[in-house]
């Protein structure tokens, strides 16, 4: 039964990984990362780890990949057109590249676990309580640390998306980007 | 019972599907999906390690990665609307500017 479910999301999380990366249109592929984070989640409860899982699907899906949608469609990105024949050349490269990457650290795994199996999944392996604990204890300043740099995030994130009143471009009427014209910068 | 290296293999190749996107795509969006793929890779790869060793401490790395996560989401599509206010691309073989 694990078995089944293991196989079923591993091949929906690769599936919808490929269409995220091959898909020219930014939207089909915003969604389709939604698909394969809800997959992994699956996988994260598999491994025994529910909190992480509902945390992947309230912050990630939840947050993170609806402001992904959010910005897609309001730059009003159309389909990415075609490239040439360097463009060729740049996806073989990448594509050798990444299996080069792939079988090099798939060796390494399999050298070291093979297929080697855990035990059972323990009461105190899956407990929130002892995972909080140690998250309020241990790592209690990573924490407060995280909580800042969120903070930080925001008032970035502000500052960068806010129009400034005097920058070329800024301001109410929004004119087609003057300096648009200086061609071979 | 799953053996926890197809685990990390699947985690592997998704790393490695992530990287060709990120290197061959030329949409600033896409590459930074492709990005985030990449960490969510290592999410499966952390918590299947988590399972392995018997030990929380990977979990927890995975919640800081979640909060690190939405940080640089936050920031980035920032940058990237800023971006495009200003050239009306954010095709990143026309931004330029920079290059030597």
């Amino acid at each position: 039964m694990e078995m089944v479910i293991f196989f079923l999301f591993a091949a929906l999380a690769v599936g919808s990984a490929l269409v995220v990366v091959l898909h020219r249109n930014p939207v089909y592929s915003t969604l389709s990362l939604v698909l394969t984070l809800i997959s992994l989640a699956v996988l994260f409860v598999l491994l025994g780890a529910p909190f992480i899982a509902a945390l992947q699907v309230l912050i990630y899906t939840g947050a993170i990949v609806v402001l992904f949608l959010f910005v897609v469609m309001l730059l009003n990105i159309g389909r990415e057109e075609a490239s040439g024949e360097r463009g060729l050349l740049q996806k073989v490269a990448a594509g050798v590249g990444a299996l080069a990457l792939l079988a090099f650290v798939a060796l390494a795994y399999w050298g070291a676990y093979g297929t080697r199996e855990v035990g059972p999944l323990t009461e105190d392996f899956v407990s929130l309580e002892v995972l909080a604990t140690q998250l309020f204890s241990d790592y209690l300043l990573a924490f407060e640390l995280v909580g800042l740099l969120l903070l930080v995030a925001v008032i970035a994130a502000t500052v960068l998306a806010a129009r400034l009143g005097n920058t070329p471009g800024g301001g109410e009427s929004d004119p087609a980007l003057p300096e648009a014209g200086e061609e071979g910068i | 019972m799953v053996p926890v290296s197809w685990y990390l293999l699947l985690a592997a190749l998704l790393f490695a599907i992530g990287t060709a996107g990120a290197l061959t795509r030329r949409n600033g969006i896409t590459i930074f999906l492709s990005i985030e793929l990449m960490l969510n890779s290592v999410n499966l790869t952390l918590v299947a390690y988590s399972r392995l060793l018997d030990d929380h401490t990977g979990q927890l790395v995975v919640f800081f990665v979640l909060a690190v996560a939405a940080a640089e989401a936050a920031v980035g599509l920032a940058l990237f609307i800023a971006l495009y206010r200003h050239r009306r691309t954010i095709d990143l073989n026309r931004i330029n500017l920079m290059r030597w």
